[in-house]
């Protein structure tokens, strides 16, 4: 591997990092605040993707799509935190992955009722249809680099949120003591509401911005989902600085490990996960 | 504290003789059919030893295992993987065989995840569920994600005596069932033993049980390599059963049934989680009959049992014993949190 | 005729909306009279297959029809059983049509590892299955028996005379990449064995974790490795994403894109314009120029509104082999060995081209080398005619 390949190989680890990033922050971060966590979140993903799809198709912009399919996802995420999490919050974490496993089978389901079974595509956005040219055989598209600045513009105020502001002091409290944020005169109840619709749009965010990169098929949160899972524990659940340097190597990983050690390729996610465990049972950042 | 009320006893107690003359009166009821509903009970059978393996985890111990068909479809590999090819496998070797390499991944799945607790263990089991589906799918010596046949099953002898023709569908559906009640039976007797006492105790307060003095992580590995060898003689009697294992056998949705059946039969009463299998499948299979659309359905009455019947069906049927017989009978608490 | 017309009013309702109280009386009052052909149906209706397991289904549905809706003169009754595209469920679902249910034919599946779960069963309980899609080699080779008969392809017929094609274009030097799954292997084994026969070269092979549409580092590895094309097998979403990160990377210009013709049909519309150029040999194009498949794209046109594709044909060919041995039969099931005599001889005119049985039961086909123009997969030449799998291992081609 020559130095000009190593430095693409980077690019597409931090590439890819960055968008998993935006998929997982989502998870962890409900998680770590509301102690909830949500296997239907791939589920979103995939339905974050179908509402570019149809959004695009009826439009034909995929910034009016973004527009309209936020506020969606949202009202989704609002839905199912009011009538089915807010049961769950006393109980343990078993009712929780039963429940969000039933509203995978469902939410599947819908998808085909709703929009069939044939795979689609969503077209790049005109303005970002062009590419950059790095190798004689190789470029790079400029819709991918606006993902990831997409992703990093969203992770940096996901910092700004927590660090800075009062909402983010908030959710620092409620991450560590419920008694105390409640003590406080702050509405846990809306406050939980709120971070579950985030963490859902976030998901189907990700679904939206990926959609012109890899269609829209059944079955794609699946895949996303397990993915999410391992950066999230890799990173300590909870902590969004874990899911992000956890997102991070799970790039870097799934980039250079299939192609040096081609016969690890679907394994080697796992493997790390395993190592990271054994060396820190709360993952890195926990 | 963990008896089971007299009329339960009594009750499932009758359930099993059902089972146990299906021969005599299934062709009376289903009459060409009944061959293929013999099959589908035995699976069911098989799914019910998975249920329970997994309760002893989950509704004893209070380990809540994503990823207990790991060792379901890994028994089905090792089984498929030393069976002679053109020849019927000694019964006496591939059985102790395919149980202990359970157990020896058991132990090693225990002692990389037990340090962990709650979401962690269950996020930990899933993601290792998932490495070994993708070890089996991707792998050139057991067929990849086509899967793998066993041509010829087990050969039960005894000396030059033929003990049981496992080729025969009725054999396999008698194996399987005795197969369930020794494993309620084993799971009992744990249950009643100092061991399992002390299980029961973790899952109720571990702090306790440390102060007392207790190595808890210690009795959590053995809780669980338990529960493997036992998901691996459900795994050697699903392969058997069909001669035939695939990668899917390991995967999470997998897990996640079974992980259903154990909640919705009612989780810490080891007969529930049976019961939770029978009506698990019985459902999706009346689901399916009639639409496409069963994945919505099945989806609610998932959601449903989560919000209505956290305690299952066996913690209703306690209750309702309890009621009737006016005298307090400990049901399990589903609604513990971990820790 | 009344019962199928009955049936395909009750699928298309339930594939609207679950009526649970109804649905469950109209099944009863569907448990057609004694005498129907009973067609077992077990394909995907769920999951990431749904659509092939859609347009399979169309395709029987369409032959039936045409043939007045009757099969060997009696009326038919067809059982649709999900198989969530899930191997581990394929034995017992195949009990349940087999013994359950006493369908006289089953067809079925899609997905190869749930063909393997059926064959075990159709192979103990000797039951007719006609597999309309899943191309694993081993069903017409080491599996193959008298029972078992399939419409669609073997991997390796669909990859191999690629070989050829690819070494007469000029190129020398080729990187292979494909899902690491049996069926992504075989095709990419059966396309390398094709180009070193015509004197080609594989400088690497890439295998990707299936599902995973991840292939940015691939892709870089194959531009830096400069190959002189590039062959690819991957299917549904994994196909249009990958069509579509080869174009958008730039190689497509440098580096030509060949592949297995799964790779561009039905997913040329997600496609879009980063499909074209790309060329695939097939069994089947949707543009080729005969008769039969004019009048077959417009019926299934008419009937489902949707353009027909290779899954449709696979389906329609299935159907009409029943027509046909059915017929030659008289409608008369009870006698095994007589049908699939008749199976086994029937000479299919099909959409894709004349075919018909091998001694393994595969079909012996024309392939059909294409290039996409203009969002079409187009027909550029026919790679090789009636090729015939190699059926190695199949007792009955001895």
């Amino acid at each position: 591997m020559d130095l000009t390949t190593i430095l693409i190989q980077l690019l597409n680890s931090v590439q890819y990092g960055l968008l998993l990033f935006l998929i997982s922050s989502g998870l962890t971060l409900v998680f770590g605040i509301m102690g909830v966590i949500n296997l239907a979140h791939g589920a979103m993903y995939m339905i974050g993707a179908y509402l570019a799809y149809a959004f695009v198709e009826w439009s034909g912009s995929f910034s009016v799509a973004l527009l309209l399919g936020i506020p969606v996802m949202l009202v989704v995420g609002i839905i199912i935190e009011r009538f089915l999490i807010d049961h769950l919050y006393k109980k343990d974490h078993l009712f929780q992955v039963l429940l969000t496993f039933g509203l995978i089978l469902i939410l599947n389901d819908l998808q085909s009722l709703i929009w069939g079974n044939d795979t689609h595509g969503v077209p790049i956005p005109e303005v970002l249809s062009g590419s950059i040219t790095l190798t004689d055989t190789m470029q790079y598209p400029v819709y991918r680099l606006t993902v990831s600045a997409i992703c990093l513009v969203l992770a940096l105020g996901m910092y700004w949120v927590i660090q800075k502001t009062r909402l983010g002091m908030t959710i620092r409290a409620g991450a560590s003591n419920r008694e105390m944020v409640e003590a406080l005169g702050i509405n846990v109840r809306t406050l939980f509401t709120i971070i579950f619709a985030a963490g859902v749009a976030l998901a189907g965010l990700g679904g939206m911005i990926s959609a012109p990169l890899s269609s829209v098929y059944p079955g794609m949160g699946d895949s996303v989902l397990i993915i999410c899972l391992v950066v999230v524990v890799i990173g300590g659940i909870g902590s969004i600085k874990g899911a992000f340097w956890g997102a991070m190597l799970i790039g870097l990983v799934s980039t250079f490990g299939p192609i040096l050690i081609p016969s690890l390729a679907s394994v080697m996610v796992y493997l790390v996960m395993a190592i990271v465990l054994l060396v820190k049972p709360r993952g890195l950042f926990a | 504290m963990y008896n089971t009320p007299r009329s339960i006893t009594l009750f499932l107690g009758f359930l099993f003789i059902l089972l146990l003359c299906y021969p005599l009166y299934g062709d009376l009821i289903f009459g060409s059919k009944s061959s293929f509903y013999m099959q589908k009970l035995t699976t069911i059978i098989i799914f019910a030893i998975l249920a329970m393996s997994l309760d002893l985890l989950v509704g004893v111990s209070g380990l809540v295992s994503m990823g207990h068909a790991l060792f379901f479809g890994f028994a089905g590999y090792v089984l498929a993987l030393i069976s002679p090819e053109y020849d019927a496998a000694n019964i006496w070797i591939v059985l102790p065989a395919v149980l202990a390499s359970c157990a020896v991944i058991g132990l090693v799945v225990a002692f990389l995840t037990i340090k962990t607790s709650g979401i962690y263990f269950i996020m930990v089991t899933l993601a290792f569920g998932q490495m070994a589906f993708y070890f089996f799918n991707d792998s050139d010596f057991a067929g990849g994600s086509d899967g793998m046949y066993i041509m010829m099953k087990p050969a039960v002898m005894l000396g030059d005596i033929q003990l049981l023709n496992l080729e025969s569908k009725q054999t396999i559906f008698y194996t399987s069932l005795a197969c369930m009640a020794l494993v309620y039976l084993i799971l009992r007797m744990l249950l009643r033993s100092p061991f399992g006492q002390v299980l029961v105790g973790i899952h109720a307060n571990e702090h306790r049980v440390k102060a007392i003095g207790y190595n808890t992580n210690h009795y959590k590995i053995v809780s669980f390599v338990i529960a493997a060898t036992l998901a691996g003689l459900a795994g050697f009697l699903a392969a058997t059963q069909y001669g035939f294992v695939n990668p899917s056998q390991l995967g999470w949705h997998t897990s996640g049934y079974a992980l259903m059946m154990v909640i919705m039969g009612g989780a810490g009463t080891i007969f529930g989680p049976a019961l939770g299998a029978f009506v698990f499948e019985i459902l999706h299979s009346f689901f399916e009959s009639f639409t496409d659309h069963w994945l919505m359905l099945m989806g609610t009455v998932m959601i449903a049992v989560v919000l209505f019947l956290p305690n299952g069906i066996g913690g209703a049927l306690l209750e309702f014993v309890r009621k009737l017989e006016k005298k307090p009978v400990q049901a399990q608490d589903g609604e513990k949190s971990d820790g | 005729m009344k019962h199928t017309l009955n049936y395909k009013l009750f699928s298309r309702m339930f594939r609207q909306i679950a009526f649970v109280g109804v649905a469950a009386t109209m099944v009863s009052g569907a448990a057609l009279a004694e005498d129907d052909v009973k067609l077992g149906l077990m394909l995907p209706y769920t999951g990431t297959y749904a659509a092939l397991g859609e347009a399979i289904t169309n395709g029987i549905e369409l032959a039936i029809e045409e043939n007045g809706g009757k099969l060997g003169g009696r009326s038919v009754n067809l059982m649709r059983l999900d198989s969530e595209a899930k191997p581990g469920k394929a034995p017992q679902n195949m009990n349940r049509l087999v013994n359950g249910e006493g369908a006289d034919v089953i067809i079925g599946p899609v997905h190869s590892g749930v063909a393997m779960g059926m064959i075990k069963i159709a192979r103990q309980e000797g039951a007719i299955t006609i597999i309309p899609n899943a191309g694993l080699n081993a069903a017409t080779r080491q599996f193959c028996a008298p029972n078992i008969f399939r419409t669609s392809f073997s991997a390796w017929q669909t990859a191999y005379p690629m070989g050829k094609m690819a070494y007469d274009r000029g190129y020398r030097k080729i990187a292979t990449i494909a899902w690491n799954y049996s069926f992504g292997k075989e095709s990419l084994e059966a396309f390398e064995e094709g180009f070193k026969a015509a004197g080609g070269e594989i400088v690497k092979q890439f295998l990707t974790p299936f599902p995973k549409v991840e292939f940015q580092a691939y892709l870089t590895e194959i531009a830096s490795l400069k190959p002189d094309a590039v062959f690819a097998f991957y299917a549904g979403g994994g196909a249009v994403k990958f069509v579509k990160d080869y174009d958008a990377a730039g190689i497509k210009n440098a580096i030509p894109l060949l592949g297995s013709g799964f790779m561009t049909d039905g997913t040329l519309d997600a496609q879009g314009p980063a499909a074209e150029g790309v060329m695939t040999t097939l069994h089947y194009a949707a543009s080729l120029d005969n008769p039969k498949n004019k009048s077959f794209q417009k019926a299934y046109q008419d009937t489902y509104g949707k353009a027909a594709d290779i899954y449709a044909v696979q389906g329609y060919d299935a159907g009409q082999m029943l027509v046909q041995a059915l017929d030659a039969v008289k409608g008369n099931t009870s006698d095994k060995d007589a049908l699939i005599k008749a199976l086994a001889a029937v000479k299919i005119d099909s959409p894709r081209g004349p075919w018909h049985f091998s001694k393994a039961h595969n079909p012996v086909q024309n392939m059909y080398l294409r290039e996409v123009k203009n969002g079409h997969n187009v027909v550029v030449q026919v790679a090789a005619e009636a090729v015939d799998d190699p059926a190695t291992g199949c007792v009955m081609a001895q």
